[in-house]
């Protein structure tokens, strides 16, 4: 092992350069998946006749495969059905992808959370189905899916490590060319990877315990 | 338009790569599963010191990617002299990751049982160790089968990580398909096909046990 | 600036997931004239014109390696790519676009590559790529720039001196989609093949003792033990490997530009210049 060498300023830098790519593709996956999930886990929740059924059906079936597989499948696959992304976007909408689907499923069950009892209260004072969605049902139920919503993040910030297969010049490849200069580098590199994903990761966690007994 | 003579051709590489994945799968459950049980009840043991083991051990993992854990098995462990084959190393890596999903899982189980329990377990003579055994765990098993199964469907899924250090599983066979043959749209539609072939009855297994579970309340 | 360019950046992934909503939409859509027109070859169009391209956007774009010593390698202390392949990349920007200067390199890899030509995200690979018959349904190549062959790399007290050496149960290391791959199982079917993601890759697999050998052409291999010399290369090759530059099916223009270019630093002692900074010896003739 040595430390010394693993640890020098370039090597640094060019580990947190990997870090701000990690970064920017858990931003942008973050924002569009609990976009899209939002709207899915509505639909869903609503069961408008055909597109629910559909939507489940898509969930279903992207929520039981590897993110791995999906990664491949935008970056090597779509281009032969005329969708070509460079790595970044292939990434990333990878990510959306996947985590949308996973996302939505929390949306879904924290909106069945909420009594019925609620929803026949708020439509039987005036409110409109989408009305009584949007300032009765959602709000509430957001509450309660902070904390699966959260770790769902960190599962995506993490994941996005996947990337390392597409040589995406995110955290884990750049912390792989440097392991390809010296074997001694690999457990000294590997441990400051670890760090730096705990770092982000752990602090996410704590604010989604705040978020939790501030509600609570 | 799909290409069925991509699946016939390679049959027998889609057949082995799906053998591992599978024994992968099953032997990191049973190792994780293990594993995860010590580490859950480090952490609720009434031990300080093999509290923070147990705390740091699940928080540390949980928060680093898989891949992290498992190329630390696969280029890690050799740098200080001791060397696994890629399957071995990977299925070790998945092992270790998910023990702190699974303890997590199960130390939530544990805690919902009620505390009066231990207390009348305990003052009517029972050890620790034996609450523990007799008392608490049959309790807690029941609620935490349907979060275990998810725990499973997800180590089947992360097993396709093996396909990055040439583990021998269905992604690496998979990806040396469309390699060789250009054909990559079509390979990975196969490959996610044999992914579902083991996720989707588990997963609609499990949605099963939940409902009941609900029921039961 | 930097968080302007994360804004770019969600903007610009609005578009991708509207672009490819729409995208499969349009394929669900017309399945039977797509079926139809995928027969021979599906993207028969998409090659023709990149020097139009480039003079357009006034920049060569290149597909090289960022992890081969001597062809293409990144150094992560001043992020430059350098090598033998990005010195001929340099080379066909002076002859397009007056500036060897003029070039915008983009990491492939021996599986990554042909899709990236494919996709239009490349205009030209340049990386250690050899020349075949299935490769040439895909891309046309340019004339040989660089002939390898394919050898051994093993540690420095290895038993190993050939592939006749290479015993039942043990592991050859290789990248994913290489030729290397396919000659190594033709020539030692006892050996146990495992492919990796690329060479840098293998090579750390190499060195973790994940194998006993690691093969690809004698070119690279020269790199990786110049890079560490606990490891050495076998004298023998069991192969030829004709390097090629690699473009965009249909376009003959381009690839008479880049023959004429070849052949001229050839005459002009250009090429050999090249070849020896590398290298470190002159080219055979």
């Amino acid at each position: 092992m040595d430390f010394i060498g693993a640890y020098t300023p370039s090597h640094l830098t060019f580990l947190l350069e990997g870090f701000w790519i990690t970064l920017q593709v858990a931003f942008l996956s973050i924002v569009f998946s609990f976009a899209i999930a939002i709207v899915v886990g509505v639909l869903r929740y609503a069961r408008i006749p055909v597109v629910s059924r559909i939507l489940a059906t898509v969930v279903e079936l992207v929520r039981n495969l590897p993110l791995l597989l999906i990664i491949f499948f935008t970056y090597f696959a779509l281009p032969e059905v005329g969708i070509k992304l460079d790595k970044f976007y292939a990434a990333v909408l990878a990510l959306v992808i996947f985590e949308a689907a996973m996302l939505s499923e929390i949306v879904r069950s924290g909106l069945n959370s909420v009594e019925k009892g609620q929803i026949e209260a708020a439509r039987s004072s005036g409110l409109n189905y989408v009305q009584t969605l949007w300032h009765v049902v959602l709000p509430q139920a957001l509450r309660r899916m902070v904390p699966p919503i959260v770790s769902q993040f960190i599962s995506l910030l993490k994941d996005t490590s996947l990337a390392v297969i597409i040589a995406l010049p995110e955290l884990m490849n750049h912390a792989q060319i440097i392991n390809g200069r010296n074997v001694n580098y690999v457990i000294p590199t590997f441990l400051l990877v670890a760090v730096m994903y705990f770092v982000v990761n752990y602090a996410l966690s704590i604010v989604s315990k705040r978020l939790e007994n501030k509600h609570a | 338009m799909i290409d069925f003579s991509i699946l016939i051709d390679h049959w027998d590489m889609y057949l082995e790569g799906f053998g591992n994945t599978l024994k992968a799968s099953l032997l990191a459950l049973i190792g994780s599963f293990v594993l995860g049980t010590i580490f859950a009840i480090f952490r609720i043991s009434p031990i300080r010191p093999l509290n923070w083991i147990g705390a740091a051990f699940v928080e540390f993992i949980r928060n680093i990617p898989l891949i992290l854990v498992v190329f630390l098995f696969f280029v890690g462990l050799p740098a200080i002299g001791i060397v696994l084959n890629p399957f071995l190393a990977g299925t070790m890596g998945l092992t270790v990751y998910t023990a702190a999903f699974i303890a997590e899982t199960i130390r939530a189980g544990i805690q919902a049982v009620p505390k009066g329990q231990t207390e009348a377990a305990r003052s009517s003579g029972l050890t620790y160790l034996q609450t523990m055994r007799y008392v608490i765990l049959p309790q807690a098993i029941k609620v935490v089968i349907p979060p275990m199964g998810n725990q499973f469907i997800n180590l089947v899924k992360n097993s396709s990580v093996l396909g990055v250090i040439a583990g021998l599983d269905l992604m690496y066979f998979g990806d040396l398909i469309a390699a060789d043959t250009f054909v990559t749209f079509d390979v990975y539609i196969f490959v996610g096909l044999f992914y579902l072939i083991l996720t989707l009855p588990l997963s609609s297994f499990v949605s099963y046990l939940e409902r009941r579970l609900a029921k039961g309340r | 600036m930097k968080a302007n360019k994360v804004w770019k950046k969600v903007a610009g992934m609005g578009l991708v997931l509207m672009l490819s909503a729409t995208a499969l939409a349009g394929c669900g859509g017309d399945k039977t004239s797509e079926g139809a027109a995928s027969g021979g070859q599906s993207t028969g169009a998409a090659g023709a014109g990149t020097i139009a391209k480039m003079k357009e956007r006034d920049k060569f774009v290149v597909g090289v390696k960022y992890d081969l010593n001597l062809f293409g390698l990144k150094d992560p202390a001043t992020g430059n790519v350098e090598g033998l392949d990005i010195d001929i990349a340099k080379a066909i920007a002076k002859k397009v676009l007056g500036d060897e200067n003029k070039i915008e390199l983009k990491e492939v890899t021996s599986k990554t590559r042909i899709p990236m030509l494919k996709n239009g995200e490349i205009d030209a690979i340049i990386a250690t790529m050899t020349i075949t018959e299935e490769r040439k349904k895909e891309v046309d190549f340019s004339d040989v720039y660089f002939l390898a062959g394919q050898s051994l790399l093993v540690k420095k007290d290895s038993s190993i001196n050939g592939i006749k050496d290479l015993q039942k149960g043990m592991k050859v290391l290789t990248a994913k989609g290489s030729t290397s791959a396919k000659n190594i199982r033709a020539s030692a079917p006892d050996a146990e093949i495992l492919e990796f993601e690329n060479y840098a890759e293998a090579f750390t697999a190499l060195k973790a003792g994940q194998g006993d050998a690691l093969t690809t052409d004698n070119a690279l291999l020269y790199g990786m033990a110049k890079q560490d010399p606990n490891y050495r290369v076998t004298e023998e090759t069991f192969t030829e490997e004709p390097y090629g530059i690699a473009i965009s099916k249909g376009d003959a223009e381009f690839v008479k530009t880049v023959n004429d270019l070849l052949k001229e630093m050839k005459e002009n002692g250009e090429y050999d210049k090249i070849y020896e900074k590398w290298i470190g010896e002159k080219p055979k003739k």
